[in-house]
């Protein structure tokens, strides 16, 4: 187990015996993008004592790195760091998706077989379509019999398996239609080959079960790769938490914390799990859970939740529900509760074949019964009959609908979209309603400071020099603005940030205070503020808002210039939506709303007959996103927005979604020209086959044509 | 029209040599790391473990 494991790296410790790995590591590099980086990475981590072997991956920018006992993650991402490489860690659990890259594999060997059988026994029909004649046509009939029966019983069971799961709960799929025609095809070309028959069909049996094959296998890729990325994005946050125990700490993986643990959560850190505060002062950032984008204050004996970020200062948080059964966990129910829209989502293939199956077996039963009464002769009947069954077999319609949604999402990844469904596309040509969550959103969840142009410069400079070593968005503002108007920040002695509450400093014998309006000059006021005091002078008011999200005015225009509803929903205060709502330009909106409301309003609007798109983040919008007929989250958002959205927008800038919303439309425009040329060739093809004159020769150039013509359609929408 | 008999399976031994080849290169992982093997090669260390 050991050896198989490593066997694939770069052995470090020659001779002897194999030491056990006792941890892997995958970590990303960003930045690496040559030889030279390769080279350096691999021989400084080998260089480390205990590890074992470590393998750089190029095409994914990753290393893998086997270690033995010691070494941590923060330590290698160290040792790499001192090289000028970025490095973060992912969570191998994550990562590991052997089912799916064992069923990748298996389709592209079936697809190899079926392509390689293919081509062969087109070859040996063409001796046939050319004139061979008695026995030199038997012979070549053979032959490909003796290559098509074995590679079709290979390379086809995808097919045979799923029509036949298909058929055990008495439905139709297309899978039904395709199986039939490649078996009936088949067993009727050998009995012709056995009886010395001039017809057989083994070419078109394989090339049927090659084409099909390809637009499965581009369906299959289109979505492994979303599905890796998105992987990579949830990999992002590894699962540990630092648990002190008897005070000493140590590092420990979520799953393993118990009721009554005592955890600490450094500024900057993401709160673990549900808990009650024993020791420290700080503000907690709920905008993730709740909306709010202005921090709250946390001291001993207050509950934070999962989620949520820290701030300012450390924290020592007993815990009082797991991770699973966190406030997560509540939200979850309530999305479990939602009603999933998409499961009631028939795609326009399903639509297609639903419409297509019946009708293909019946007109080759009514070929079958009109030919017997016709003719008398069965084996003429049975011939046409199948003749039918195999010319209006929906090759192009297989690959139809994939090729289009591989040929989309590639041109939507180039322009960071990541499609993580596979009809989301043709839900998202649909829509006629956006509705948009506000913090984090809308906004970047950064805060500014509102109506700076009002503040004096001084001001500005002294709270910047207070800020400057804090962890606090309002902090990280005011040094922002100080920076963006080139003032030189005064030099500011003994200053000291009291968790919670503020930062204190002297300067010039005169005591300065920034922070809450509570501490700072003893009243209560609004929480998106912050107060600077300097010795006994009027307090100074900072306000702040958030950011907002580049690109969001130019998506509220755009979507309002195709006639699309707009509707914002937040859980923030009035005031802040209402003033977002004009600045983007939004006229219907709503605030102070909870989750469930959220969920409910979107069932409102599509119980009135609209199609809504959900773009949303936080934990507060996931039962929304659920619900809404198609959701779109940003990269930014939390685990279970981005887990319930079909499209996650990997950039910060909005602009994508409108670029989004017309691929989507010409995609689904493809899709239906595609179905509209796969019917033409059939109306053109049938009356022929029908007419008996159907030979091996007009079926192959039927199928070949028809699928390359919606092969290049489908590429159409990548320009 | 005795030379198919060669030639046949002559050429189907060609193709089932490239199938072959296809599936070998395929179970030694030789597609994981396209790039990153397109750029080892211009390394000047000796690559004792070139699988990945």
């Amino acid at each position: 187990m050991a050896f198989a494991e490593i066997s694939d790296g770069r052995m470090t410790q020659q001779g002897g015996g194999v030491p056990d790995v006792v941890e892997t590591y995958i970590l990303s590099l960003p930045d690496i993008h040559c030889a030279g980086c390769i080279s350096k990475i691999e021989k400084v981590i080998a260089k480390e004592p205990e590890v074992i072997s470590v393998r750089v991956n190029l095409t994914l920018k990753r290393v893998t790195v086997h270690t033995g006992r010691g070494v941590t993650a923060d330590h290698l991402i160290k040792t790499i760091g001192n090289l000028g490489y970025k490095a973060r860690e992912l969570d191998a659990g994550y990562l590991s998706d052997e089912a799916s890259k064992a069923r990748d594999k298996g389709l592209l060997m079936r697809l190899a077989v079926a392509g390689f059988a293919a081509m062969n026994v087109m070859l040996l029909s063409v001796a046939v379509w050319s004139g061979a004649t008695d026995a030199t046509r038997d012979m070549m009939h053979w032959v490909s019999a003796a290559i098509a029966l074995p590679a079709i019983a290979f390379a086809a069971q995808p097919f045979f398996n799923n029509a036949y799961g298909a058929l055990a709960v008495r439905r139709l799929n297309m899978d039904v239609p395709i199986s039939l025609a490649i078996v009936l095809a088949g067993a009727m070309s050998l009995y012709e080959t056995s009886q010395g028959g001039t017809h057989a069909y083994f070419d078109a049996a394989l090339s049927l079960t090659f084409f099909l094959l390809a637009g499965r296998y581009l369906d299959h890729r289109t979505r492994a790769s979303a599905r890796s990325a998105a992987q990579e994005l949830t990999a992002l946050e590894v699962a540990r938490a630092t648990k002190i125990t008897d005070g000493k700490k140590e590092t420990v993986p979520l799953d393993s914390l118990m009721l009554g643990d005592t955890i600490l959560v450094n500024p900057g850190g993401r709160i673990p799990v549900d808990g009650v505060i024993q020791s420290g002062d700080s503000e907690v950032d709920r905008a993730f859970l709740t909306g709010e984008s202005a921090p709250v204050y946390a001291g001993p004996k207050s509950r934070v939740h999962a989620g949520e970020i820290n701030l300012t200062g450390p924290l020592t948080i007993e815990v009082s529900a797991v991770a699973r059964d966190s406030a997560l966990q509540q939200l979850a129910e309530l999305v479990a509760v939602a009603e999933n829209a998409r499961t009631k989502y028939t795609s326009l293939a399903d639509r297609a074949a639903a419409v297509y199956a019946p009708g293909v077996h019946i007109l080759a039963a009514l070929a079958l019964v009109g030919w017997l009464l016709i003719s008398g002769d069965l084996r003429l009947s049975v011939n046409i009959a199948i003749a039918v069954l195999i010319i209006t077999c929906p090759c192009a319609l297989g690959l139809a609908v994939p090729a289009v949604t591989t040929a989309a999402s590639g041109r939507l990844f180039r322009r960071g979209v990541l499609l993580k469904s596979g009809t989301a596309l043709e839900r998202l040509a649909e829509i006629d309603t956006v509705v948009f969550d506000k913090t984090g959103t809308l906004t970047l969840g950064e805060l500014i400071i509102d109506g700076l142009e009002n503040c004096r410069p001084a001001d500005i400079a002294l709270a910047a020099a207070l800020g400057t070593g804090s962890n606090h968005p309002m902090a990280r503002a005011l040094v922002d603005a100080a920076d963006g108007l080139h003032l030189v920040l005064p030099k500011v002695g003994d200053i000291k940030e009291h968790p919670g509450f503020g930062i204190a400093g002297r300067l010039e014998n005169q005591d300065i205070r920034l922070g809450r309006a509570l501490w700072v000059k003893g009243t209560q006021s609004d929480s998106s503020a912050t107060f600077l005091k300097r010795g006994d002078e009027p307090a100074v008011c900072f306000k702040f808002t958030d950011k907002i999200r580049p690109g969001a005015v130019e998506v509220v225009r755009d979507l309002n210039s195709h006639g699309i509803h707009i509707k914002l929903l937040s859980g923030d205060t009035q005031h802040a939506v209402a003033q977002l709502a004009r600045e983007v330009g939004i006229e219907d909106f709503t605030a102070e709303i909870s989750p469930k409301q959220k969920a409910g309003e979107i069932a409102n609007l599509q119980s009135d007959g609209c199609k809504v798109l959900m773009v949303g983040d936080g934990l507060n919008d996931t039962a929304a996103l659920r619900v809404a007929h198609v959701s779109m989250s940003p990269a930014s958002a939390i685990d279970a927005a981005r887990v319930a959205s079909d499209i996650v927008l990997l950039g910060r800038n909005l602009t994508a979604l409108g670029e989004c919303l017309r691929t989507a439309k010409s995609a689904r425009r493809r899709i239906k020209e595609n179905f509209t040329f796969a019917a033409l060739y059939n109306l053109v093809a049938v009356p022929i086959a029908l007419a008996g004159f159907a030979t091996p020769l007009i079926a192959a150039l039927a199928m070949s044509a028809s699928s390359i013509t919606v092969t290049l359609n489908a590429w159409r929408v990548r320009l | 029209m005795e030379i198919l008999v060669f030639l046949i399976p002559i050429s189907l031994f060609l193709g089932g040599l490239g199938l072959w080849a296809f599936f070998w290169a395929l179970k030694t992982n030789q597609f994981q790391d396209p790039q990153g093997d397109a750029e080892r090669i211009l390394m000047p260390d000796y690559d004792d473990q070139p699988k990945s």
